[in-house]
């Protein structure tokens, strides 16, 4: 990290001792960003946003919620009829979660189709994995919080898988709980569980924003940067387009929150808590659909030996332990889908797989969607253990541009 | 730049289309009718609710639901949102009763309910309110919140109820209703006939104006702060809209020189 020597005394005597002005100046005012990056880099930063903005909403609810079957759902009311601006804070809280999963999302995509995982991008991104599984916790746990009919009925499915384990399933299953059914101590953990994990999530997250400053951005064309003339500066270049792409998004995710707050909940989560009836279809929220929809598509026992249950639940976390190994199963050296002719069509077809899944995870289990959801399922893992691994031999990548800046300026200026 | 932003947008409302089509799939199952489809003031960016109807539908709620149903998230206070006065609203609390205490001596005494008061529940627990009924009826408070297409809903349940098919045999205390989930109601039609209750502004009180009005005033009961809600996002997408355009112009000319 380069030292900078500050005219203003009191920053110079600080820097002198804790470099923090001459880090931050490293890294989000002079970090070399490769020039011809597109509008889908900003999705990183808009998740950042996004978390922030999850951490903030969430602290103000937590000081006007109750963690107490009893008084929970009614404490939620509360918050949305005599809170001032309560009903602005709840909306933003559980909207946001849907619009910190899009912008998540986006951003894996993105670094699906330009091979942004490969070397040496490996752990960071990795540790964007590890981010993924976090978020997915805490959405899982926030959901249960407000005590309605899915909070109550999704937690007692969800911790229901680990029962699948052999021997130890049950046992976990109770340790869980902290009971035998989902009760009071379960709400308690899941609220301190909710309001914890997302410190450790900004804590992973700057490990990944650590591992990507030491790497360097990856960009479009998939090629390493060759010199100053592929990059531009983070400030003001990227500042001014991340702010325009964030002030866009956020006028989406307004359009949620003021004028279709509750479209992507679930109505029945305004009925409250009742253990002794259960909803018609108990689905979780949209971005746990493709993994829900994995789980239910092990109807049958898995090598003839494992009980369709735990094949279901292996397969579901598998489903997404597999995201981890994806540098090393895809074997192209090349990055960027733009130089890989069949590898660009195997990507959208992957797209239209989780489409797919997602649409079957909010379906009833029946018939067609079980037999849709196992073909689906089936094309996931293919995609990832058979046809990736192939690909990386069998394709013939296009030519790839010399340098980022050879196409705009010429192969004389960029040389 | 531009296409790329298209694209990535594209994205975005790709992601959030499927998941607005998987919730409706989750709840389109089964063969219960969709409810009919009513205008309602209140939908849209720049909704409000029709106070007088909303006024109406309390007297409906008054008059019928209350015999059975409570409403126990809202408080006679949030009646000033009505446009019902202070003074209006003090006077509607008094004709309730409600307990309180306990009092100096360790007792608990009944007194006239106040504005501050909780809209009292007609049974004093579940197991009663179960009791009295077979089952207990549900709160009404967020139930326009709680059915999928909530105000259709209601309206179309109030008016639903029809002679069940020959091959459908219901006990003496079963109704049919097509639109309620699996058809067989345990609630008797609440309106049964027109003129129920006498409207203060001189309405004619329909069964479809009482079950309009009493769907109003659910959906007020449900979401009281919705014309906040959607008066504040008309500003915020304002503000939004021109602050994007300025971004973009600042954008534009900090990378004026940077050929890409």
């Amino acid at each position: 990290m380069k030292k900078v020597q500050w005219n203003n005394p009191v920053i110079r005597w600080v820097d002198e001792r804790l470099p923090v002005f001459s880090y931050m100046n490293a890294e989000y005012n002079e970090y070399p960003m490769p020039k011809n990056a597109n509008y889908l880099w900003s999705f990183g930063g808009i998740a950042g946003f996004m978390l922030v903005a999850m951490i903030v909403t969430g602290v103000l609810l937590a000081m006007q919620y109750t963690p107490n079957v009893h008084m929970a759902f009614n404490s939620v009311e509360r918050i949305m009829r005599d809170v001032n601006s309560g009903w602005l804070l709840r909306y933003l809280h559980a909207n946001g979660a849907s619009m910190f999963f899009i912008a998540v999302y986006v951003h894996m995509a993105r670094g699906m189709y330009y091979g942004s995982y490969k070397a040496p991008r490996e752990l960071l991104w990795i540790l964007g994995v590890v981010i993924m599984l976090l978020m997915m916790a805490t959405a899982f746990m926030g959901y249960v919080l407000p005590w309605g009919q899915m909070s109550f009925w999704g937690a007692t499915v969800i911790t229901n898988l680990f029962s699948a384990l052999p021997i130890i399933g049950e046992h976990i299953v109770t340790w869980l709980w902290g009971g035998f059914s989902v009760d009071n101590p379960t709400l308690n953990r899941f609220f301190a569980l909710h309001y914890l994990l997302p410190f450790v999530i900004f804590g992973v997250v700057i490990l990944h924003v650590v591992a990507l400053h030491e790497v360097g951005s990856n960009n479009p064309a998939g090629i390493d940067v060759k010199g100053p003339q592929d990059t531009v500066r983070f400030h003001p270049y990227m500042t001014s387009k991340d702010a325009f792409a964030l002030t866009c998004f956020l006028i989406f995710y307004s359009y949620w929150v003021f004028f279709n707050p509750n479209a992507l909940g679930h109505a029945d989560n305004y009925i409250p808590a009742n253990p002794l009836v259960t909803p018609t279809h108990i689905v979780p929220e949209w971005y746990f659909l493709p993994f829900y929809a994995i789980l239910r598509s092990i109807t049958f026992k898995f090598f003839w030996i494992v009980p369709a249950k735990l094949g279901g639940v292996i397969c579901m976390f598998g489903s997404i332990a597999l995201l981890a190994l994806l540098p090393w199963l895809d074997t192209s050296k090349v990055k960027s889908a733009r130089y890989r002719p069949i590898y660009k069509w195997f990507f959208w077809l992957l797209v239209i797989d989780l489409v797919g899944l997602t649409y079957v995870g909010g379906s009833p289990a029946e018939q067609p969607y079980i037999l849709i959801g196992q073909i689906c399922t089936a094309y996931y893992f293919l995609h990832f253990l058979v046809i990736l691994p192939l690909l990386g031999k069998i394709e013939k990548p296009l030519p790839l541009p010399k340098s980022i800046s050879e196409p705009v300026l010429g192969a004389k200026e960029s040389a | 730049m531009m296409r790329a932003l298209i694209k990535s947008a594209a994205l975005a409302a790709f992601a959030l289309g499927l998941g607005a089509a998987s919730t409706g799939t989750a709840f389109a199952s089964g063969t219960t009718e969709e409810p009919k489809q009513m205008q309602w003031s209140f939908e849209g960016p720049f909704g409000t609710y029709d106070k007088a109807a909303v006024q109406r539908g309390f007297q409906v709620y008054q008059g019928i639901c209350q015999a059975c149903h409570g409403l126990d998230h809202l408080h006679f206070r949030d009646l000033t949102d009505l446009g019902f006065t202070n003074d209006e609203v003090k006077v509607i609390a008094m004709e309730y009763e409600v307990t309180d205490g306990p009092d100096d001596e360790g007792k608990m005494f009944t007194r006239k309910a106040l504005p501050a008061d909780p809209i009292p529940n007609p049974f004093p627990n579940e197991k009663a309110a179960a009791y009295a009924n077979g089952k207990a009826p549900p709160d009404l408070s967020l139930i326009a919140k709680a059915r999928e297409d909530g105000p259709n809903y209601v309206h179309s349940l109030l008016t639903g109820y029809e002679e069940p098919p020959a091959d459908v045999h219901l006990t003496g205390s079963q109704y049919y209703n097509k639109y309620f989930p699996g058809h067989v109601i345990a609630m008797p039609p609440p309106l049964a006939s027109d003129g129920l209750v006498t409207y203060g502004d001189g309405t004619e009180a329909t069964r479809g104006q009482m079950a309009s009005d009493v769907a109003n005033f659910l959906m007020w009961a449900a979401e009281p702060k919705l014309e906040a809600r959607k008066q504040t996002g008309v500003k915020v997408i304002i503000f939004l809209v021109i602050f994007a355009g300025i971004l973009y112009v600042t954008k534009r000319r900090v990378w004026r020189d940077v050929k890409h």
